[in-house]
């Protein structure tokens, strides 16, 4: 097997649904909201985005769409669990399953398909190439030739961490995470600051949705997320909620995803770099408590 | 409506386990009845008659033809159900039912496979080593929870994908059968199988699962061990206080769970089809609608039993329904997963507790 350039810009195409849904994530998780509806809400993305695309014929209709369909699926946790004190892990396990669900039956009764849906006449994303950028050699390749929203979501780790590290915004909500109480007193609008970070982080997930089923592929399939909401989850875990951490732990998914591929080739299992960054996360996890060991052992620190 | 309601929602933690209990059975019953009527309005909204749709859901999930299939949904749902309620009668969540029922069902096959004894031992045998797997898998996730510090919900999720790639890579590669291009394993030999009750249909499993469900029972109300566990639930740091030693109570609480999830994967590959096929035991969803179930019914035993008998029965009835109706099955899911958000929001369910503390 050779370690070429198609080989990373296959992995950065695997890791930009992540990264979207594992962004939206990290935001739910410094506003202290443990957010594993991810999958189910990038799976509406990914139904979203398809059904705009093709009643509108405009890809970037879809992309809206999407964007619109999944933040408005994400109240559901905001209502659910911000409003009204309901579990919030309750409610995703829930939610995760409602979106496969209404995606399957909207499938057969918006396209009259079973299973999955794809045309000709259904237009994804064009892949752009970046004018310069495509010279450098072995860089070049890797770099361009993506889908526009592989570098939003790029665009989107880079706002993400000037938002949490350089704004009065981002401090605000990081106190939230840490010790909600504290920073009610200080005059943090408790509600309104996680409202605002489930249904951005909604959006997310809904721009991951669009470029799985109008980037990557150009269909929709039943479940088509195929766990990768939960891959996020965990990218989440291993990046620490740093949006630049959260981009490191989904390359290294998108990564194992691409080199699976190769290695399949190969005649070896595909399994083993399926699980590889499983391996990988519960080993950080393990380093980093060491270090960040919380005081109080029954409190486990999930929800928060 | 948002505000309206938050306001009648008492702040921050003020619910107590007490005023839980007595108004849990009006929020169940009120969040069944938004399924109803949601299903209902789908219906309707697709030009269907709700009545004839929930005539044939009743004979698909009960009818004499149909009730055999229900049964064979029941049994992994309602195996599932318990083994994830019993963490959650502590407090906990196993988020890891799917790693621990791949194992199982590995451990059986592997066992049916290549054990040297006569086929009826066989058979015993499979199903302890699956129990085992299940079990050992499940109480490696709690010590990473209690010497670890890698919280239990986080170490059982993701101890559960290493294992459905172990479980994927033995039947496509060391274990796969030879005459066929599916990824599924070879075929136990003949006589390796689970006995059958009536005209055959029904897997002595069932019995098998049932018998959990009554030692669940059992032990949750008339053993300490289920007095501790309840103790936990209720309060983990008072149960700690009390005297409860919490890491070797995750450890016994998980390794049970893990061991009907492994039971349960065993039960299912010494049934028909007779081997262990990728991905069928995770595409149903049945960890995921076991653990629906008993969230549904707060991880009692019998609740979780008849919530997850309900929601086999809607699962399976659904295709007679859209056989009859031509109203997609998929709807049944919707209304499942409707009732949990409903019951979810209008509790607190887990602990009872509000929003942020």
């Amino acid at each position: 097997m050779t370690i070429d350039p198609a080989l990373f810009s296959a992995a950065l195409r695997a890791l930009t649904p992540i990264l979207f849904a594992a962004l939206a994530g990290a935001l739910c998780q410094r506003a202290g909201i443990f957010n594993i509806s991810l999958e189910g809400t990038m799976l509406v993305g990914c139904f979203a985005g398809v059904a705009g695309s093709w009643f509108t014929g405009n890809p970037w209709l879809g992309v809206a769409l999407a964007v619109a369909a999944s933040a408005a699926f994400s109240l559901v946790l905001a209502v659910g669990s911000v409003s009204l004190g309901g579990d919030a892990i309750v409610i995703s396990v829930a939610m995760n399953l409602l979106a496969v669900g209404l995606t399957a039956f909207l499938l057969r009764t918006v396209f009259g398909a079973q299973g999955s849906f794809s045309d000709p006449e259904l237009r994804g994303l064009d892949r752009v190439r970046l004018p310069l950028v495509e010279e450098i050699p072995l860089l070049g390749p890797v770099l361009s030739g993506h889908s526009p929203l592989v570098y939003v979501s790029w665009l989107a780790v880079a706002v993400t961490a000037v938002l949490l590290y350089r704004c009065r915004w981002g401090l605000r909500l990081r106190g939230l995470g840490e010790n909600p109480a504290a920073a009610a007193s200080l005059g943090v609008r408790v509600t309104r600051q996680r409202y605002l970070v489930v249904v951005a982080g909604g959006g997310l997930c809904g721009l991951g949705g669009a470029q799985l089923a109008l980037g990557n592929v150009t269909l929709f399939a039943e479940n088509m997320t195929a766990g990768r909401g939960w891959i996020a989850v965990v990218a989440v875990m291993l990046g620490a909620a740093a949006p630049v951490g959260v981009f490191l732990a989904a390359l290294l998914f998108g990564l194992a995803e691409a080199l699976g591929f190769r290695l399949q080739g190969l005649g070896l299992p595909q399994q083993a770099t399926d699980a590889a960054p499983y391996v990988v996360t519960l080993i950080a996890l393990f380093v980093s408590s060491r270090r960040l060991r919380r005081r109080d052992p029954v409190e486990g620190a999930v929800d928060r | 409506m948002t505000s309206r309601t938050a306001e009648a929602t008492p702040p921050a933690g003020t619910a107590r386990p007490s005023r839980l209990l007595r108004t849990r059975g009006g929020v169940v019953a009120l969040a069944v009845l938004t399924g109803v009527v949601v299903g209902t309005l789908v219906l309707a909204g697709t030009g269907t008659n709700p009545l004839t749709a929930y005539a044939a859901l009743a004979t698909g999930a009960f009818g004499p033809d149909n009730l055999p299939d229900t049964l064979s949904y029941v049994l992994p749902v309602l195996g599932m159900a318990t083994a994830l309620a019993i963490p959650l009668r502590a407090g906990m969540v196993n988020l890891g039912g799917e790693g621990q029922l791949v194992l199982g069902a590995v451990g059986a096959l592997v066992t049916g496979l290549f054990s040297p004894l006569p086929a009826p031992l066989t058979v015993v045998a499979a199903l302890l080593v699956g129990t085992l797997a299940g079990a050992s898998y499940a109480a490696l996730a709690a010590l990473c929870d209690s010497h670890l510090g890698v919280p239990l919900l986080v170490s059982s999720l993701l101890l559960s994908y290493p294992a459905i790639s172990f479980a994927s890579y033995l039947v496509r590669f060391p274990l796969a059968d030879p005459g066929s291009s599916l990824p599924q394993s070879e075929r136990l030999p003949a006589g390796v199988a689970l006995p059958t009750l009536g005209a055959g249909q029904i897997s002595v499993g069932l019995v098998a699962v049932l018998a959990v469900v009554a030692a669940y029972t059992v032990v949750d109300r008339r053993t300490p061990a289920g007095y501790e566990v309840r103790m936990t639930g209720l309060g983990a740091r008072f149960a700690s206080y009390a005297g409860i030693d919490r890491p070797r109570l995750t450890v016994r609480v998980l390794a049970a769970s893990g061991g009907i999830a492994g039971l349960v994967g065993a039960i299912l590959v010494l049934g028909f089809p007779f081997r262990f096929i990728d991905g069928a035991l995770i595409s149903p969803q049945y960890t995921w609608i076991g653990l629906m179930a008993a969230l549904l019914a707060a991880a009692h035993p019998v609740g979780t039993a008849v919530a997850a008998f309900f929601f086999a029965a809607l699962t399976s009835g659904a295709f007679e329904m859209e056989r009859i109706t031509q109203a997609p099955r998929e709807l049944t899911a919707i209304v499942q997963a409707l009732v949990i958000i409903v019951l979810a929001t209008s509790t607190g369910l887990l602990r009872g507790k509000g929003g942020p503390r």
